[in-house]
């Protein structure tokens, strides 16, 4: 009885974190999602780096697109640093047919992205690391053979306007991360589009 | 022409005018810095307040406005007090907040919350909320809750209901 009791208990606590998504510290799975130019990207194709970029992202949200130049200078920036940008749609194109592959090619195309812009097409990418936005940013940074999270939350302090930014959060992040230091804050909060799913 | 010119004249003016906590105004619409918006979290008197988080480019949070009108004319005899918060871009007010409130008939009261450093005021309205919109504050005297999560009115009702005083 006891020892169900306590296996019930691990069990929710297992999805309690499941839920939620990595944490700071955490270890980070690999995926393989499709990039707009059709091929499989998975990080492990970059074993150089020193950790990555992961925004989810997508084509249709306001926030994301106040946010697109902004992605494309971090990648400029900071590829050459060993932390390249991945941008990953989450949502479902059903439920979003403005994320469609075909809308995410075209927009990769117009904004002339230098990053990598995959789908997760089944959805199963975004709830391992407990995105719940568009966009959401993860900075992974790279621990022996092993990928980590040093960051979660939004690029800056000021969605709308980039020259009003005092907080270039992410930056910052990574920054501190290069210095072998904990990057402070390592968790902000912006408002974001849901991530849409199919009822 | 000529009305929108009285609007800016007036949007210049209130705004000038505005206290810390009356915001600006544009049309029917008061507009917010966090710091302006804050005492609509913190009501002391005995009503229910359910403050939902919105915008017109949101479609999920769209979906659910015409169950928060539902609530709020069933049970605004109830003390009942619907506010939504708009977070759509002031640049977008005159040509889709407006248009959108006149157009869904909307009768609770609209703000707009316009404060584009959302680290700070996010966890100011709670600490669990990551910042997905729609996302809906449900609190009176005794009670509070932060959803962070779509609604529609049979869910509300089940939240509203044992609230009732």
């Amino acid at each position: 009885m006891k020892k169900s009791g306590i296996i019930f208990s691990l069990m929710l606590f297992a999805v309690a974190t499941m839920a939620q998504g990595y944490d700071i510290g955490d270890k980070v799975e690999d995926f393989r999602l499709k990039n707009v130019d059709g091929r499989y990207v998975s990080m492990a194709d970059f074993p150089d780096t020193e950790g990555f970029i992961i925004i989810f992202s997508c084509n249709h949200c306001p926030y994301v697109v106040a946010y697109e130049d902004r992605m494309i200078e971090l990648h400029k920036e900071f590829a050459p640093q060993g932390f390249p940008v991945i941008a990953i749609n989450p949502n479902d194109t059903i439920a979003e047919p403005r994320d469609s592959f075909t809308n995410m090619k075209v927009r990769a195309e117009e904004k002339n992205f230098p990053f990598h812009y995959v789908i997760d097409a089944d959805q199963t990418v975004y709830p391992k690391f407990g995105a719940t936005r568009t966009p959401h940013v993860f900075l992974l940074e790279r621990d022996g053979d092993d990928l980590r999270v040093a960051y979660i939350g939004s690029i800056d302090d000021n969605f709308r306007d980039a020259d009003a930014v005092e907080e270039r959060f992410l930056a910052n992040a990574i920054h501190a991360v290069k210095r072998d230091e904990t990057p402070d804050p390592t968790v902000t909060r912006a408002i974001g589009c849901t991530i849409k799913t199919r009822d | 022409m000529k009305i929108k010119i009285l609007w800016i004249l007036l949007f210049a003016t209130s705004s000038f005018l505005s206290s810390n906590v009356n915001g600006s105004k544009t049309g029917d619409l008061t507009i917010y810095t966090f710091e302006e918006f804050e005492h609509w979290l913190y009501k002391e008197t005995d009503s229910l307040y359910v403050i939902n988080f919105w915008a017109t480019w949101c479609a999920p949070c769209v979906k659910e406005i015409p169950d928060f009108e539902k609530i709020y004319d069933k049970y605004k005899t109830d003390k009942v007090k619907v506010l939504f918060v708009s977070l759509d871009f002031p640049a977008h007010i005159d040509n889709r907040v407006l248009p959108f409130i006149e157009r869904m008939n909307m009768k609770a009261q609209v703000v707009l919350l316009d404060d584009p450093r959302s680290n700070r005021w996010i966890p100011e309205v709670s600490e669990k909320w990551t910042g997905s919109i729609p996302a809906t504050l449900v609190y009176n005297n005794e009670f509070r809750k932060f959803y962070e999560r779509e609604f529609n009115f049979e869910e509300l009702e089940g939240i509203i209901i044992p609230l009732l005083k």
